[in-house]
């Protein structure tokens, strides 16, 4: 149903240019990489405090009001430089079970951290119990790390 | 010479064949490495924003130092590990890789930037400026160093996966060639 969509993106101009240069599709993946780092740093900041351990001193509320523009900045990052690379290689996308569970797993990570995970981490440990914050962060953990491993074995196929 | 015959040597262990023939040992360690990449870099990423002084703002640097870096520090070791391994799977190729010397000179001058930044004065003097939002010239350069030297490295591992400068691929140029090593008299016929 979708493959049609997927055909036309490989051969659009964008996925061309990247699959004819030597350099380019590297380039943006180590740039996708570096970003990686930092949505790791964003997002792991406000987790591993979630879960009860790290910077344990600080209210979650401003961990979270921190991290926020470089989890909002490197994904957007990622995105941009993500994308790119999905259009060199669309329908091998198509056909790859890890880019669909990458995929799925980004978009409840997204939904997850902007709606659950953010409320919890603004109200912070006065409002909610230690152990639904560990729930929530285990939870971002767990799904932002499919999101990775997913994107890995993307290459692996 | 001695290096590379030892680098021979290693990838013709059994063990070293058993990981570059597996299905999916390569794989799953390969991901492990990207996945503490995202744990230690990510985690000094955020010590370096904050030597930097553009967020955590509100958290004394010895708060991040004492609390964050333990984890940093365990990342690290399993990155290392796995790094290892995946050396130890294509060792001769991966030691004549000119982005592999890179990497390893560009990991060299890291580990010197983060002794000069915990073994200096500036960090001795770390209960002066711990809580200060705007942080000194030095931790600044720190912090500065660290995030260039990481987003380097980063950048010349990935890149490590790609032939173009092999000795077993055309040659390039002389120079490159020189750096990875290459004796390309040998292959002669």
């Amino acid at each position: 149903m979708l493959l049609p969509y997927f055909q036309a993106i490989e051969a659009g101009i964008i996925g061309e240019t990247i699959r004819e240069s030597t350099w380019l599709f590297p380039f943006v993946e180590a740039f996708h990489l570096v970003a990686l780092a930092v949505i790791g740093g964003a997002v792991l900041v406000v987790d591993v405090r979630l879960l009860g351990f790290g910077l344990k001193r600080q209210p979650v509320s401003e961990l979270a009001r921190d991290a926020q523009p470089w989890l909002i900045g490197s994904l957007l990052f990622m995105i941009a430089s993500g994308v790119p690379l999905f259009m060199s290689e669309a329908i091998k996308c198509y056909y790859s079970f890890a880019f669909w569970t990458k995929m799925t797993a980004l978009a409840l990570a997204i939904i997850f951290s902007f709606t659950i995970r953010r409320r919890v981490a603004l109200a912070g440990e006065t409002r909610i119990d230690p152990f639904w914050m560990r729930v929530v962060g285990a939870t971002s953990i767990l799904l932002w790390s499919t999101v990775g491993w997913g994107g890995r074995w993307i290459g692996f196929s | 010479m001695i290096l590379h015959n030892l680098m021979q040597w290693m990838a013709d262990t059994p063990w070293s064949v058993g990981l570059h023939e597996s299905r999916y040992a390569y794989s799953i360690i390969e991901s492990i490495h990207v996945w503490t990449l995202c744990v230690f870099v990510g985690f000094a990423v955020f010590l370096d924003l904050r030597l930097l002084g553009v967020t955590l703002k509100g958290v004394p640097v010895s708060q991040i130092t004492e609390r964050i870096l333990p984890w940093t520090k365990v990342a690290f070791v399993i990155m290392v590990i796995s790094g290892v391994l995946l050396f130890f799977a294509i060792p001769l190729r991966t030691y004549h890789n000119v982005f592999f010397r890179l990497k390893a000179v560009l990991l060299v001058l890291a580990a010197l930037n983060a002794w000069v930044f915990h073994n200096g004065g500036m960090y001795r003097r770390l209960a002066e400026w711990d809580s200060a939002q705007v942080t000194p010239r030095a931790a600044k350069l720190a912090g500065a160093f660290s995030l260039a030297l990481w987003v380097a490295i980063i950048f010349s591992g990935r890149m490590i996966a790609y032939n173009w400068f092999d000795c077993e691929s055309p040659q390039k140029a002389a120079w490159i060639d020189m750096l990875s090593g290459c004796d390309r008299t040998e292959e002669a016929p």
